[in-house]
């Protein structure tokens, strides 16, 4: 990181950390004890180090003359290693948290091992961790590319970097605490997200700003998507987070809303982040990394427009298919459903234009692991968005709320989908970052492919199981009219189930370890001359363009 | 409609534009109506807010993540009904900030558990759900019989008022003190609790011990009062009663 920036660079983060540090210093100093204080204390811990480092690199060489004729990659590789350090530690905790629904003594007694407080711990660590740092680094990669620009400047990059991972550090670490808004994926307190806030606009600013600065007339189908990602994520955060803290000296906050509205808002933003978090921006991934992979164009530039334009238009309406037959107005959880249900054509046409892309180059998808990930990452995306449809439509939601179908088909999603791409996306950058050829370990992608599959089958078809046998037990009656099981039966019907699903979530984990390792080799293997292979930039500030 | 997009795709700020735009309309027609929620939900006339004990309890429930595994949330559907009581109905949750409505069963609705369990039970349950349940795969909970920080609750208090939470300023005032006496009958401040909440209020040594004040007191509180804050559920006509669990 040091040696990339200038040394006019390194006084600015010099004085950025400095600014972190006594950041961390007034909530210590404010709040004293609890978790508030803690995280001062982080801050503070992430500030020194980083000024001690910067301090230290301040006698270094400047970089080469040339750098600004080139891309910035620095970001990118620093964001992979966080996307993998994350994937390991936070598909471990879901392995843990699954294991302890089959096995529940396992629990050591301290509150910090519970499984209310790790569950949280699994899903923001994956979504924001996992997910988050792979769409920041690709989308750092991709912007570049496709605008033939350079980010448009080098310190900024490593703020929004730092600034999420720390933001996802305060996040996990509260919740070990006790600390939570309790809003599912939105549990960080105040002023966690105060500050994603903050790394938020400085991440879209730099986006447009690189954009600004293209050599391209057209901004490329990816980068509409990770846009959509990044002003949507803004949108929905900032309103679903809105709260009153109790103190500005502690980390306790009420939200201000309220029972049904509050319901409404949560899933308002709860179903988005699956659609602009976890689609959207996944999409702008595979919108790129696909094509480039598999050396042909998107199929259709029509479907791509579609596409888009339909995912951002009817996503948004669909949240309260989460509450239905709930004490939400009847007409808001019809809305949901019939926009549910619509949804299903633009994310066909997304998935059925990345498979029509692949129309020709089959024998790659048969030969090249990376590709197969991209593959099958595209056909979980068509058979999700097709169950989630079918879930959201009225009495298939009576049947399937509240049961481990939900999880089922959540992780259909998650592990199918999102995490396959990204692995794809790893794959692809890994070497093209380190000025290789291929990964270090070839042979282990293969490994990888399948242990993933398994994984994610075993998994599903566990709690497809699981669900559909809990949501008929708890609705079956008997010929005299009462209900024929007690809800404790339905509890331990499940275990086989959750057994089954631990199995398969540990194979997605060594699978996810193999890649770790994988791309941790081929980093340290780099060679130089990493931008021998790459699309040339063009240097210079962007031709004006007349159509503006 | 093409050559208008071939278009939008050259304009950065454009493409931002568009997709604010389409992106905020769903959000606007469905949340915006709720904004009314003042005028279409009408509170009833018996209800009240949690008491500063049950108040604890709840954010004991928050902090230990029983949402998770809770829902509280009874759907308008034959079983659900006749299984866990009335649907739950959106007044009772308007005080809720936020609401626990919860997304996975992977315990039963917790909504109308409120005096469906003796306090004991809850306590032992809590504890060791095992040594209740012998199948049960509920965690264990013994860092519960911890004594209770009554010290922010006057500020929580004040902060729900200010969202619009009936709560007084004597209620604020006097919020570490109720929930101190809430949780030992014989003091001087129980009578206090009753006048300022309601005489429906339980007024218990929820763990046993009058003598302190635990963790533990605040969430069996919380769960006892969980369907209680009113009795409109009950009330409305089209409303099935459930059967006595065999
Ligand atoms: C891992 C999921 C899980 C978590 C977390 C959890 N529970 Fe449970 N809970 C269960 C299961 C399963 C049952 C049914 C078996 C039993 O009665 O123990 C249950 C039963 C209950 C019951 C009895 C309900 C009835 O109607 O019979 C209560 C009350 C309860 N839990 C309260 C809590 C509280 C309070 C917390 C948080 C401190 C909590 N639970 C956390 C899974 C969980
Ligand atoms: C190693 C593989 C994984 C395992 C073993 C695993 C396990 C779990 C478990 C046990 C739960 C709680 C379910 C419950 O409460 O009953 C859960 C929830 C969740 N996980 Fe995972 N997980 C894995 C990977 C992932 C990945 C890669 C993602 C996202 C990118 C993800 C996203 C989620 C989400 C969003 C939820 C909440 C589901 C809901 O509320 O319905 N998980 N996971």
């Amino acid at each position: 990181m040091i040696r990339s920036l200038s040394s006019s660079e390194r006084q600015l983060g010099i004085a950025l950390s400095v600014a972190l540090a006594l950041l961390g210093l007034v909530m210590l100093g404010a709040a004293k004890v609890g978790p508030m204080a803690v995280h001062g204390a982080m801050a503070i811990a992430v500030g020194v180090a980083l000024l001690f480092a910067l301090g230290g690199g301040l006698a270094e060489p400047e970089p080469r003359g040339d750098r600004l004729a080139r891309y910035y990659d620095e970001p990118t590789r620093f964001g992979i290693v966080m996307t993998m350090i994350w994937a390991v530690f936070a598909m471990a905790v879901g392995v843990w948290v699954a294991a302890l629904l089959y096995w529940p003594e396992a629990t050591p007694l301290w509150p910090w091992t519970s499984f209310g407080r790790l569950r949280p711990v699994h899903t923001s660590g994956i979504i924001f961790g996992f997910g988050g740092n792979a769409l920041i680094a690709t989308s750092f990669h991709v912007v570049q590319r496709t605008s033939r620009a350079r980010l448009a400047d080098s310190v900024t990059p490593w703020v929004v970097l730092i600034g999420f991972n720390l933001f996802c550090l305060w996040a996990v670490s509260g919740y070990l605490m006790g600390s939570t808004q309790s809003k599912e994926y939105a549990e960080a307190e105040w002023y966690a997200d105060l500050w994603l806030v903050v790394v938020w606009v400085v991440y879209f600013v730099l986006y447009m700003r690189t954009l600004a600065r293209r050599n391209e007339p057209h901004i490329y189908v990816a980068n509409w998507y990770y846009l959509a990602f990044i002003l949507v994520v803004a949108m929905l955060h900032i309103v679903n987070n809105l709260a009153l803290p109790v103190s500005l000296a502690g980390a306790k906050s009420f939200t201000i809303w309220a029972g049904v509205q509050d319901a409404m808002v949560q899933w308002w933003y709860g179903h988005n982040a699956v659609a602009f978090f976890l689609t959207a921006g996944f999409l702008a991934m595979l919108y790129y990394f696909l094509p480039v992979r598999s050396g042909r164009p998107i199929w259709s530039y029509r479907l791509s427009i579609l596409s888009f334009w339909g995912i951002v238009f009817f996503y948004v309406w669909v949240g309260s298919h989460h509450l239905h037959y709930t004490a939400l107005p009847y007409w808001v959880q019809t809305l949901g459903m019939t926009f549910s249900v619509m949804l299903l054509v633009p994310s066909w046409a997304a998935a059925g234009n990345a498979i029509a892309t692949l129309n020709g180059a089959w024998h790659k998808v048969r030969d090249d692991a990376t590709l197969r990930f991209m593959f099958v990452a595209a056909v979980f995306y068509g058979l999700s968005t097709f169950e989630g449809s079918f879930l959201a439509i009225r009495p298939v939601n009576s049947l399937s709320h509240y049961t481990d179908w939900t999880v089922g088909h959540v992780h259909s999603g998650t592990l199918g989908w999102v995490a396959m791409i990204i692995f794809g996306a790893i794959y692809t950058l890994a070497p093209q970052l380190s000025g290789r050829e291929t990964m270090a370990w070839p042979r282990a992608i293969e490994w990888h492919f399948w242990l993933a599959v398994t994984g994610t089958l075993v998994y599903v078809v566990a709690l497809w199981n699981a669900g559909i046998t809990q949501g008929l037990m708890w609705r079956t009656y008997d010929a005299s009219g009462a209900l024929s099981y007690s809800f404790l039966q339905s509890v331990m019907a499940m275990a086989p189930y959750y057994l089954l699903r631990t199995i398969g979530g540990a194979l997605f984990l060594a699978g996810a370890v193999i890649c770790a390792l994988n791309t941790w080799a081929t980093m340290r293997s780099a060679r130089a001359g990493a931008e021998a292979h790459d699309r040339p930039l063009l240097p210079g500030p962007a031709l004006p363009e007349p159509a503006e | 409609m093409l050559r208008l997009h071939y278009n939008l795709e050259k304009i950065s700020m454009g493409l931002v534009a568009a997709i604010i735009v389409a992106a905020s309309i769903g959000g606007i027609v469905e949340i915006a109506p709720l904004f009314t929620v003042d005028e279409t939900v009408t509170i009833p006339d018996d209800m009240r807010p949690h008491t500063p004990l049950e108040l604890a309890g709840r954010e004991i429930f928050m902090r230990e993540g029983c949402y998770a595994c809770h829902s509280q949330m009874i759907r308008t559907l034959a079983d659900e009904i006749d299984r866990y009581g009335p649907y739950s109905l959106p007044s009772e949750s308007a005080y809720d900030h936020p609401m626990l409505w919860g997304s996975k069963r992977t315990g039963p609705d917790l909504a109308r558990v409120g005096g469906k369990y003796s306090d004991p039970w809850h306590v032992a349950h809590l504890i060791d759900p095992r040594a209740v349940v012998p199948a049960s795969i509920m965690p264990a909970y013994p860092w519960l019989m911890e004594p209770l920080d009554t010290g922010n609750l006057g500020a929580e208090l004040a902060t729900l008022a200010r969202l619009g939470v009936p709560y007084t300023e004597e209620m604020a005032t006097n919020a570490a003190a109720d929930a101190l006496a809430q949780g030992n009958p014989d003091s001087d401040g129980a009578a206090d609790v009753a006048t300022r909440y309601g005489e429906k209020v339980a007024i218990r040594a929820f763990d046993g011990d009058p003598a302190r004040l635990t963790e533990m007191d605040a969430l069996v509180a919380y769960l006892q009062s969980l369907g209680t804050l009113t009795d409109v559920a009950f009330e409305t006509e089209e409303v099935k009663v459930p059967e006595e669990a065999p």
